[in-house]
């Protein structure tokens, strides 16, 4: 008995030794090859699908945009349209035919790029409802789209559109996508259909909601990107994506937390950077919600219809204190509903026209509109209702469940009783586009064309049937139609950008909802790696999530010093071998309690 | 031990033909898998009508954030088939059910069935490796720390055990991932630039296997050598262990030759009942180290809501378990005379 099992004993640690040795070999022989840079992307966000005209996750948006080149792009410096794959462009004098000069490209199967593969994009999305999916927005005022010649692409509108020289639309190559018949098939999402481009990176491998490869296209236009290639890797769990930040698995992460932003901000050989982010978050104020045909409908407070309500409520929320204590300081104080990255169009008040935080003026306000503060210290309306006010938040979002702390407070002290109702995203969703709610946390991103944040706000959005809204607060208002028609209509950037103001001043006059501040976004990167990326505005802006490809295009890795003593470290099967060294031991030290055990128990059962 | 079966089965009925032999087997087991049918046939129906009581709109979900028009919502609507009537809906979920066919998710635009047959053998790669190493690791455990009850060897593992079983996973796969400082990759099944051949993927998967695999291990072990050490306990006082040390035994013998085999039946069937569990139970798990499971794929299917890919997974976790459930007590009729005999 005894000399079989020490026999088997023997075995395995030959076996074991054998591991410890070969391990390292075999998996540190091919890794000897010359190595292509890759630039390793940790997603936190969801990779839904790769189709560009069904694609609707952030994340994928951002794929699309480095595989498809779009006619005209957001340039890196102020987002202001720079050509793509037009060269120049030319709209007619009533604004209603645009003339786009196509450049001479190929696509990155070394097949010419010409302007009937834009036309076929643009009319595919105009005749097949499945392919209007992402990007639909931009044709709904589209005539007909016809390439005359290879190089001229003439687009006539139904009515003028500011928006033309801003087309979020992946061009596709016709070649690829005329054999496609049914736009929702799963076989537009395979590296067959989407893996031919003409941006500057393409799609190689896609490992559904875990893996996008993409390569560097030698024929693209601008030139070949200088990183030969692109890994996209998704993860469930932030922390563990910061933690592969930490260890060089990942070369670049966004979407950071203040707190894993700040445990990243003095590491060596990691870059933070807190960029102006193009979202807002904000408190909408039920303005008296009602459907395209104004009919009522929901269940908010009535005393909300009511401007200097809405007002006075605006006047208790103090931006720098949620700025400060909610986000950690990494927020800008709020304006209009185009942030302030996009300069252009963002709207500032001035001195007179802000609502500066005045507990004291809000109370006189509210006491001079006819809202009386009851026994209990709750005001009461006019028509004898108490001022109850339901505020309703994302139950899962930290964010949310702070703020909505500070907001209750703060309206307490002007005598507004608010009940917090703190319920799943798909709730909060539900009972705002239906209004049923009085005040609701809320938040946008926004494009760098002002267009569609800005379409949001108006009468025409209203909802036919109820929960049907892309209404963002219910707001209806003749004067802000007006300026919104106004700044879609003019093409001229400088005057477009005023009469952009001018509706966002009258937005936040009205108050049908408070932007509370603009979060920054939160990224880091491996500098030890990449010696730099191109922010999108250059100045303070973001490197992922860009309205472009900016960042991965201009992506320099790190000289030759730095790649050798990154790549210095121990090879994944040496790790392997450890892990195995490190079981084998442990086995070994169990065998010998074991033993002892064995020899300590007999003992015992002797007694 | 009995209490554990009987839980399980919920659905079994007193069956007076099972004394007889043949017929009694096959009875036993037609009665069984029907049970196990209905099962199923109500988690189909109740899987349907849940998901639909969720709050929300899955278009609404998917558009939230980008531009979209009302026509363009109808549309998704009418392609998802979402603007059908209810019955309408259960009705053609039902009959591609009988054709073998899931549907298809909302989000990813792919058959669910793919996408679960694809998820399936990691998680199996997983639970299987940490159940086979939980079992080894807690009967070896158990059997120690009962054979010498009261001592400080019984004690500490009780404790860790205990300890161990009572910690979030969650938060022990994010201890081990800080902890081993980059020793382990932090995600996935597979790293993205592993050269081809049989060997270094297989080496790939093996390191990317170890922290989940340490983790769920470490959670789940204890149940196993607690059921052991009191089972074992239980055995101890008995007739025949005094009779076999009566005749000289040596101790480690009438441990391993006695004591340890008739011990071990409860813990064989809890092995079964718990491979069911576990499949699901790896959410947590499959979640922290993005490993390409049915946990993780339950976990997006649930922040959509992508309804056809919940009802999918939903049917196939439900399913595991009845299965596995199916296993046990068949096991534990063969293993347990005394079970055939009453």
């Amino acid at each position: 008995m005894r000399a079989v099992r020490n026999s088997w004993r023997r075995r395995a640690a030959a076996l074991g030794a054998t591991a410890l040795v070969a391990a390292p070999v075999l998996a540190t022989a091919p890794a000897q090859a010359q190595q292509p840079t890759v630039l390793r992307v940790a997603l936190v966000q969801s990779i839904d699908h790769l189709n560009p005209f069904t694609a609707s996750f952030a994340s994928t948006a951002m794929i699309g945009r480095i595989s498809w080149e779009f006619l005209t792009l957001a340039s890196a410096e102020d987002n202001l349209p720079v050509p793509g794959l037009a060269e120049s462009w030319t709209p007619s004098a009533d604004g209603l035919t645009w003339t786009f000069k196509i450049r001479d490209a190929k696509w990155s199967d070394g097949k010419p790029l010409t302007a009937r593969d834009a036309a076929f994009t643009f009319n595919r999305m105009m005749s097949d409802p499945a392919a209007r999916e992402a990007n639909g927005t931009f044709v709904e005022q589209f005539q007909a789209v016809t390439a005359p010649d290879d190089r001229t692409l003439t687009v006539t509108l139904k009515k003028p559109q500011a928006s033309m020289t801003a087309l979020d639309v992946p061009i596709v190559p016709e070649h690829i996508w005329s054999g496609v018949t049914d736009m929702a098939s799963p076989e537009t999402d395979t590296v067959a259909k989407v893996g031919v481009g003409s941006g500057p990176f393409t799609i190689t491998e896609y490992q559904t909601n875990q893996l996008v490869k993409m390569k560097a296209n030698e024929h693209y236009w601008r030139g070949a990107p200088k990183v030969d290639e692109l890994h996209f890797v998704r993860f469930d769990n932030a922390d563990a994506a910061v933690n592969a930040l930490n260890n060089g698995e990942v070369d670049l992460i966004n979407r950071l937390t203040a707190t894993q932003f700040d445990s990243l901000k003095d590491k060596p050989g990691i870059t933070t950077n807190k960029a102006v982010g193009r979202r807002y978050d904000e408190l909408l104020i039920n303005p008296g919600a009602q459907n395209f045909d104004r009919q009522p409908i929901g269940d908010g407070h009535p005393a909300l219809k009511d401007v200097r309500v809405r007002k006075a409520i605006a006047r208790a929320i103090d931006p720098a204190t949620i700025i400060d204590k909610v986000l950690g300081g990494y927020g800008e104080a709020p304006g209009g509903i185009v942030p302030p990255v996009f300069k252009t169009y963002h709207y500032e008040p001035g001195p007179a026209e802000k609502y500066t935080f005045d507990l004291a003026a809000a109370n006189a306000a509210l006491d001079q509109a006819g809202y009386p503060k009851g026994a209990d210290g709750v005001r009461v309306g006019p028509d004898g209702r108490r001022l109850e006010l339901r505020l309703t938040g994302h139950a899962t979002r930290d964010y949310d469940q702070r703020v909505v702390k500070y907001l209750s407070g703060w309206l307490g002290e002007i005598g507004i009783k608010v009940i917090e109702k703190l319920v799943s995203d798909n709730e909060v969703d539900e009972s705002t586009s239906a209004g049923n709610y009085d005040l609701a946390i809320s938040g946008w991103g926004t494009n760098p064309d002002p267009d569609y944040i800005l379409a949001k706000q108006t009468c025409s959005v209203l909802p036919a049937t109820a929960g049907s809204t892309s209404s963002n607060a219910f707001f209806c208002d003749p004067e802000y139609d007006r300026l919104y028609a106004l700044q879609a209509a003019e093409t001229d950037i400088p005057k477009r950008a005023e009469y952009a103001k001018q509706a966002q001043a009258r937005y936040y006059d009205q108050a049908p909802s408070v932007v509370l501040d603009y979060k920054n976004a939160l990224e880091a990167y491996r500098s030890d790696k990449f010696s730099s990326l191109t922010k999108q505005p250059v100045a303070d802006g973001a490197l992922m999530e860009q309205s472009g490809y900016w960042s991965f295009y201009g992506a320099v890795p790190a000289g030759e010093d730095a790649a050798a003593a990154d790549s210095g470290g121990l090879p994944t099967g040496a790790w392997i071998a450890i892990g195995a060294g490190a079981v084998l031991l442990v086995v070994l030290i169990g065998v010998g309690v074991s033993r002892r055990g064995k020899a300590a128990g007999s003992d015992d059962d002797k007694e | 031990m009995t209490e554990a079966v009987s839980t399980a089965t919920g659905t079994e009925l007193p069956d007076p033909d099972e004394r007889r032999g043949g017929t009694g087997t096959l009875r036993f087991l037609a009665g069984k898998i029907g049970a196990g049918l209905v099962s199923l046939l109500l988690v189909v129906v109740l899987g349907f009508l849940l998901f639909r009581m969720i709050p929300g709109d899955p278009v609404t979900t998917m558009t939230r954030d980008r531009p979209t028009s009302p026509q363009q919502l109808a549309e998704l609507r009418a392609r998802l088939g979402v603007d059908k009537p209810m019955l309408q809906q259960f009705l053609d979920y039902f009959g591609g059910l009988l054709r073998g066919d899931l549907g298809t998710s909302y989000i990813y635009n792919r058959p669910v069935a793919d996408m679960i047959g694809e998820r399936v053998w990691p998680t199996i790669l997983l639970v299987g490796t940490a159940t086979v190493l939980a079992v080894a690791l807690g009967l070896w455990l158990g059997v120690r720390a009962a054979w010498r009850r009261g001592s400080g060897f019984d004690k500490v593992q009780t404790g860790v055990a205990l300890t161990l079983w009572s910690v979030p996973q969650f938060w022990l796969g994010l201890m081990l991932l800080i902890a081993t400082q980059g020793l382990f990759p932090s995600r996935g099944m597979t790293s993205p630039d592993t050269p081809p051949g049989f060997f270094p993927e297989l080496l790939d998967v093996a390191h990317h296997l170890v922290l989940p695999c340490v983790t769920l291990l470490a959670v789940i072990y204890a149940q196993y050598m607690l059921v052991m050490r009191s089972s074992l306990l239980e055995e101890m006082n008995a007739d025949y262990l005094t009779t076999a040390r009566a005749k000289g035994l040596r101790d480690d013998l009438v441990r391993r030759r006695h004591a340890v085999p008739n011990a071990l039946l409860p813990t064989v069937t809890l092995v079964f009942l718990q491979f069911g569990l576990v499949v699901s139970g790896t959410v947590t798990v499959e979640a922290v180290f993005s490993w390409p499971g049915l946990g993780l794929l339950t976990f997006e299917a649930l922040r959509g809501p992508d309804l056809p890919l919940l009802q999918g997974v939903f049917l196939i976790l439900a399913g595991s378990v009845v299965v596995m459930n199916l296993f046990a007590e068949v096991l534990y009729r063969v293993l347990d005379p005394r079970v055939r005999a009453s």
